[in-house]
């Protein structure tokens, strides 16, 4: 691997030496990060297939019904009788962490607590099938905040996961070898100077010696 | 702070979701329709907004801005015309992003 230019002095060896250390540390924490992040991940998706499978066969339903009620109706009634909902959700959101990842949770208040408030029409002139059609409708909202709130959370996830994958990918693969290669780097050629140094003076000793005594 | 719940998507497939006091849009696909999805998006009124597949599928683009950030939620739903399990893809899509590989792929 092509070594970065680097002074090899002792001071560069010791801030190498605490860089080295402090990577190594980070890349331990991220790698638990990302495992942990992905059981939790893991857990989440297996819960969102399952929840988006009902969801979507309850939602398929409840279009039946409509079709349905639809059927039995002229379009003027159907869009009169929906014209002026009288029911009205709110959603507030707060955010949990889970694993520094901000992910939301929807809490819903309606505008009144009657849950007969869906059907905002006089029964006289729309038929049965349109209150079963809205009733079944009514019946997958809590469904659908929930997957909402689940679906939203795994795309943050995936994200977060993602990051910190290539974050541990980085240290490992890059950061932390390069760094053991500038230390090894500096190392030898610290060695390499002391041992030019040791025979230097060796062999000015000799050459004291000769002229001194004669050897 | 209390926002609302948004339903996008073709007239047939949506109507309904006004009874339970959740704000419908109609879609047409067209640039109207595209600007008035982005408006949504932008208010900041909207907590979660559900879109039919048939819709999404005219504003991929769009939705795929705001996968990653927190707010809105953007969650595809059925239409009246079927399910075209474009829902289901985009699990799968955060699924692959996480692990690499769709593990759930039957």
């Amino acid at each position: 691997m092509a070594v970065k230019q680097v002074n090899p002095t002792r001071m560069e060896l010791t801030r190498l030496k605490k860089k080295l250390n402090t990577a190594t540390r980070g890349h331990k924490l991220l790698k638990d990060k990302r495992d942990e992040l992905m059981r939790r991940f893991l857990e989440m998706v297996r819960e969102n297939r399952a929840l988006r499978m009902k969801v979507e066969e309850k939602i398929k339903a409840a279009n039946a019904n409509f079709v349905l009620a639809k059927a039995s109706m002229s379009d003027e009634t159907l869009k009169t009788a929906l014209l002026a909902p009288k029911q009205e959700v709110y959603v507030s959101t707060s955010y949990r962490n889970v694993m520094s990842v901000e992910i939301p949770v929807f809490e819903t208040q309606t505008r009144t607590p009657d849950e007969n408030d869906i059907y905002s029409y006089g029964f006289a002139f729309t038929s049965a099938d349109l209150d079963d059609a809205v009733k079944s409708l009514s019946d997958v909202l809590p469904d659908l905040i929930r997957l909402a709130e689940i679906e939203k959370s795994c795309q943050l996830m995936a994200d977060e996961i993602e990051k910190t994958r290539r974050r541990v990918n980085a240290l490992e693969h890059v950061m932390i070898p390069e760094t053991q290669e500038q230390i090894r780097y500096i190392t030898r050629k610290l060695d390499e100077n002391e041992r030019s140094t040791q025979t230097r003076l060796m062999k000015v000793k000799d050459m004291m010696l000769q002229r001194a005594h004669g050897y | 702070m209390s926002e609302r719940i948004a339903v996008f998507g073709d007239k047939e497939s949506v109507y309904g979701f006004s009874a339970l006091g959740l704000d419908t849009y109609f879609f047409e696909p067209s640039d109207e329709g595209t600007a008035l999805f982005r408006r949504l998006c932008l208010s900041g009124n909207y907590a979660i907004i559900y879109i039919t597949e048939t819709a999404a599928a005219f504003l991929e683009k769009e939705i795929a801005k705001y996968r990653s950030e927190p707010k809105p939620a953007i969650i595809l739903i059925p239409g009246v015309t079927g399910n075209t399990g474009e829902g289901m893809s985009a699990v799968r899509l955060s699924v692959e992003k996480a692990v690499g590989s769709d593990i759930f792929n039957e």
